[in-house]
């Protein structure tokens, strides 16, 4: 049975749990896997998401989480003007993905650094979100936990190595998944933490060489 | 851990610790949360908080939403109630905050779902104006939300708690359910009252279609929220009395899950049929998406 604060709660800026406090989550989910501030971003907004999307100040809230703000953030409403004041360009496009959530949206994001990421994520009711798609990867992250995301080189050793850190730190994972696009390559790997995963942890698996991207998901 | 699946089974854990049901749903939220007493109080309370402001705002708003069908009624409300009016004050206020509530909800302000965005105007509408007529303390209105919870984990347990799943009577009739529980324990009824009021209110509100206009959350939405908000003080007050629901209260959630799945998937939040698809819904819907192209 559920808890007592997913029937009264979430605390939210409304008007809907799916297409606005659900969005934030996708927004600030999307910039945590980035890894930095966006600078330029294309959201590309997919089913009743681009049909009643306005209406729900569904651009706003994907805004505010990209600026890093929670569902329950009264700024969620200027959102849209404080990311131009704060030098995010967003472009919101409707975009029809076949055989997705109704309420899907893809962000694809250039950082202050340049570097880049594209998340495809969606809002599956009462404010709980799920990610899809990190980089083209097929994925499955709800964002309840803490996450780290590695994009590595696909030879042995390397999954042992990003375990080990974890380990030396006492970190345990609950959950753990390895995908990739093609045999010898790359490959993602997400793993799913009860306790918080420490910048310090984080740190050693981005510096293990055959690491080529490293990201740390908190949960929001 | 304090076991429940269904209303039965909550009464009687209610009945055998001496205790209200508020108390036993507070002692489930502890043992899953693995927290203490006070934090899962602190939190609740913080939900009052919210919910208490919502009603603040929405009351001297008069601005509209985005697409302009709502925003305004609470204070025009309010307004007209001050000099005159049929309803006595608990039934005006309970409208009054329900729709101020709502509006802010409508209007991107801050509120808690209870259980949802849509239907977040129906306990702070029913539970504060109760709380003004009966003069209970703020730890009274706590305790019922936790009441109010408990019928709520239920309803979601064996019907539903969404629109697209189980159409309106899921949402509203599921938060009107919630509030006329916790009324009835506010009030000082018995575990028992608490379960005839939230059957009576379910009960009425069966059948209840998920229609809104433009697929948004306004319309019907904020106005049924004062539907709903009266709806739970009336239910709440026929079980204080005494009055029984014919049909016990955990028939009456399977009567509801069972008259979700038959109903259409045009009628469950789809807004393929219903208001949503007539003439004036559809140009308002026309209005908005051919401004939104
Ligand atoms: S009509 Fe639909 S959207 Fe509106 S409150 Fe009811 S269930 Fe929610």
């Amino acid at each position: 049975m559920k808890g007592v604060f997913d029937i009264i709660g979430p605390i939210m800026i409304g008007p809907s749990s799916s297409h606005t406090a659900g969005a934030t989550r996708l927004g600030k989910i999307a910039r945590a896997i980035l890894g930095e501030e966006p600078s330029q971003v294309m959201v590309r907004l997919h089913g009743s998401f681009a049909k009643t999307g306005r209406g729900h100040g569904t651009d706003k809230a994907i805004a505010a989480g990209l600026l890093g703000f929670s569902s329950d953030d009264e700024r969620i409403p200027a959102a849209l003007t404080l990311a131009s004041a704060a030098g995010m360009k967003i472009e919101f496009t409707r975009r029809d993905f076949a055989n997705v959530h109704p309420n899907t949206a893809v962000i694809e994001m250039v950082g202050k650094s340049g570097r880049k990421a594209s998340v495809m994520g969606s809002s599956i009711g009462g404010g709980s979100i799920v990610v899809t798609q990190i980089n083209g990867y097929q994925v499955e992250l709800t964002g309840e936990y803490a996450t780290l995301i590695t994009i590595h080189e696909d030879r042995p050793g390397v999954v042992a190595l990003v375990t080990q850190v974890l380990a030396q730190e006492k970190i345990n994972v609950a959950f753990m998944r390895v995908s990739r696009q093609e045999r010898g390559a790359e490959a993602l790997m997400i793993l799913e933490s009860d306790e918080p995963i420490s910048h310090q942890a984080y740190d050693i698996v981005a510096n293990i060489p055959a690491v080529k991207v490293a990201m740390l998901v908190l949960p929001c | 851990m304090e076991r429940f699946s269904t209303f039965m089974d909550l009464v009687g854990l209610a009945n055998n610790g001496q205790c209200l049901l508020s108390e036993v749903i507070i002692n489930y939220e502890v043992q899953k949360s693995r927290t203490n007493r006070e934090s899962v109080w602190q939190q609740m309370d913080q939900c009052l908080t919210v919910m208490i402001k919502a009603v603040e705002k929405g009351k001297d708003s008069q601005e509209k939403s985005v697409s302009g069908m709502v925003g305004g009624d609470a204070k025009q409300f309010g307004d007209y109630a001050k000099a005159k009016g049929l309803l006595g004050s608990v039934t005006q206020k309970a409208i009054q905050y329900a729709l101020a509530v709502s509006e802010v909800n409508a209007l991107m302000g801050r509120i808690v779902a209870s259980p949802t965005a849509g239907s977040c105007g129906i306990l702070p509408g029913a539970l504060l104006a109760a709380s003004e007529a009966l003069s209970v303390p703020r730890e009274k209105i706590v305790a019922g939300l936790f009441t109010a919870a408990g019928v709520g984990l239920i309803i979601n347990e064996h019907a539903s708690l969404a629109g697209a799943a189980g159409g309106c009577q899921a949402e509203c009739g599921a938060a009107s359910a919630m509030a006329a529980a916790a009324v009835v324990e506010m009030a000082g009824g018995t575990p028992d009252q608490a379960g005839q009021a939230m059957a009576l209110a379910l009960k009425n509100m069966l059948g209840l279609v998920c229609d809104p206009v433009a697929g948004l959350v306004e319309v019907p939405c904020v106005k049924r929220n004062a539907f709903g908000a009266v709806q739970a003080l009336v239910a709440a007050e026929l079980a204080l009395a005494g009055i029984k629901s014919v049909i016990p209260p955990d028939e009456v959630i399977a009567a509801s899950y069972e008259i979700g799945c038959l109903m259409p998937p045009s009628l469950r939040e789809t807004s393929d049929a219903g208001l949503a698809k007539t003439p004036t819904g559809q140009e308002i819907e026309a209005k908005l998406f051919g401004e939104n192209k």
